[in-house]
This record gives structure tokens, sequence and C-alpha cells, in this order.
């Protein structure tokens, strides 16, 4: 058991190192549009989602530092989220785990 | 496939609460009743590695992108219900943190990704394998296949969600209030992109973990019937 966790923990780490591989993909998604965006394709937004969309801001939207363009920002944003992301889902997770855990 | 805020209207979100709600105290009860402190590693690595993997972004023709969720190797290894509590805690913090998937649209969500998805997964990988042997190669394709079906399925229901949007919600002027496409636009959309490539990213990635699992350790895998088989396989190795 150990063994195999070790090894998935070496996984996620390789997987945080490459993650700002998935900076590479450019383009929208769909039904994960900006309100601009949206307003480029229909001419306008629907108001309840224009209202609902700025309902929270989060800290670091779309895994990025706010107000850096830089791509050295980005892929420094990119790892740090991926590392946070990690840590907190992680640790949590542990945490509460261990606390629960029947023997 | 993480909705944003405002593309559901409040019927949709709200009744996701209401659904969300005791599914997550449900699942919370059976992982306190069930959870060995072994599992635990596995547990915590199961949200992590869901979380990290949905930020690996693919690009395909036509401009879109996506991403593989690790719902069905996840269910496959901790079982569906520890799946919710772990691909929840993934997608919570996903949304207040890095605002991917909006906070109207968390329970959404995680019914489509982290409910949805790993029953899906983890039933699909059960009937395909059958009685076979833990470490056969049948195995693996049916890991690879409930990754394929379970994406395709979620994604399924995140395009059902968005297109009953118009016809529950516009305003007086006729125009739609939250997401604007109906049905017949958002269904095709989202099913097609990941039955004709993020399914594929989901099925290799599943198959990968899976075949790993059966070279190293068998016994982490979910379900005494696996544990049993494991024994059975192992008896001519040992002989």
């Amino acid at each position: 058991m150990e063994k195999i966790v070790k090894s998935f923990a070496k996984g996620l780490v390789v997987l945080i190192i490459l993650a700002p591989l998935g900076l590479l993909a450019v383009g929208e998604t769909f039904g994960e549009w900006s309100n601009e965006e949206i307003h480029e394709k229909l001419g306008f937004v629907p108001q309840g989602l224009e209202r609902l969309s700025s309902l929270w801001v989060a800290p670091l939207a779309d895994y990025a530092f706010p107000n850096d363009e830089s791509q050295t920002g980005a892929i420094t944003a990119y790892i740090l989220s991926g590392i946070l992301g990690v840590a907190i889902c992680g640790g949590l997770l542990y945490y509460v785990g261990k606390k629960i855990a029947k023997n | 496939m993480h909705i944003p805020d405002g593309y559901l209207g409040p019927y949709t979100y709200t009744a996701f609460w209401i659904i969300m709600i005791p599914l997550w105290y449900y699942a919370g009860k059976r992982l306190s009743a069930e959870l060995k402190s072994r599992q635990v590693p596995l547990l915590a690595m199961a949200a992590a590695f869901s979380f990290v993997i949905m930020m690996f972004n693919l690009p395909i023709p036509g401009g879109s992108t996506g991403h593989a969720v690790g719902g069905a190797i996840i269910a496959i290894v901790i079982g569906p219900w520890a799946s919710v509590i772990a691909i929840s805690v993934a997608l919570v913090l996903q949304a207040l943190m890095f605002g991917d998937g909006g906070i109207t649209a968390i329970a959404a969500n995680c019914f489509n990704m982290a409910v949805a998805m790993p029953f899906c997964a983890y039933y699909i990988y059960k009937f395909a394998s059958g009685n076979s042997i833990i470490t056969s190669s049948r195995r693996v394709i049916a890991a690879a296949v409930a990754g394929y079906i379970s994406l395709a399925f979620a994604a399924a229901l995140t395009g059902f969600e968005f297109g009953i949007q118009p016809l529950l919600h516009t305003g007086a002027n006729g125009l739609p209030l939250y997401m604007p496409y109906p049905l017949s636009v958002a269904m095709p959309a989202m099913i097609l992109e990941h039955v004709l490539a993020f399914g594929f990213v989901e099925a290799i990635v599943t198959a990968l973990i899976f075949s790993y699992i059966q070279r190293t350790d068998t016994s982490i895998l979910f379900g005494d019937e696996s544990r049993a088989n494991r024994n059975k396989s192992n008896e001519p190795a040992t002989t």
C-alpha cells in the first residue's frame, strides 16, 4: 500500500509541473463564455446571466494572477494554482479522513 | 463542463442544491462509517488528482477546449460514494478560489461530475468486468469504457441543464434570461465534444492508471469482490 501511495504522490507532482501545458489550449469552452464573448455571439447579454455572472470574484480567477497578462505570470500562476489545489484538497481530506477513519 | 454563474436560472440551480445536500450528507455518513485509516491517503489524493487533471485543457478542432475529470478511475479505486466527497471538494475549491464553475452552480456541477459520473463509471466498470480476475486485460478495457461513457454522460447532463434554460426562463421581451441556447444546440455541442475528443482522454487516463494499479497493488481497489478475485488470481503465482 505505502509504495503505491508514494508513486501516486510522485505522479501528482509530475502533473503539477506539467499543468502549464493546459495553457496551450486557447479557445472557448461551450457554456463557459465571458459576457463579452456572449455579446459577440448574440448581440446582447441575457439579463439574468449578466446579473449572476458578477456574483463572485475569485481571488485567482481562471488560475491566473489578477492584472498580470505576461506569459511567465500565467505559467507561475498555473503551477501555483496546481500546488494550492493539490495541497488544499489533499490536506483537507487527509486531515478529516484521519479524524473519522476507523483503525 | 464547469457551469459558471448565470448560465442556470434559479429553478435549476436551487433544485440541484436540494438534490445535493442530502447526497453530500449521506456520502459523508457512509465515509465516516466505512473509511479505514489506510484508505485516507487515497481519498486525499483522489481529490487532489481530480483537481489537477481538470487543469489540463486540451484544444480540439473548431476552437473549443475541454478536459478529463478523472471521475472514473477515482470511482474504481475509492468507490462511488467516497468519490462524491473527493470530487466535490475539488469542485468547490475550483469554484471559490479559481472561479472555475459558478457559486450558484456548485451543486449542479457536483451532481454532474461528482455524482453522475463516478456512479455511471463504477457500474459500467463492474458490469463490463463481470467475473474476470482483477488483473485481467478485460478489466482494463472495462475501466477505459467506463471513463469514456461516464464523461460523455456527465457532458450530456450538463448539456441538458443548459438546454432547458430557454424553456424555463424567458424575459417579457422574449429574450432568454440565462443560458441562451436551447436543447437542440446545447445537447449536441456538449455530447459531441466529449464523445469525439475528451472521452478518449478520460478513457486513456483511466486505463493507464488502472493497469498501473494492476501491476503494483490491486489491494487498493474498491470492493470486497475484487479483493476476493485478487486472492484467487494470486494463488497460481505463489504455488
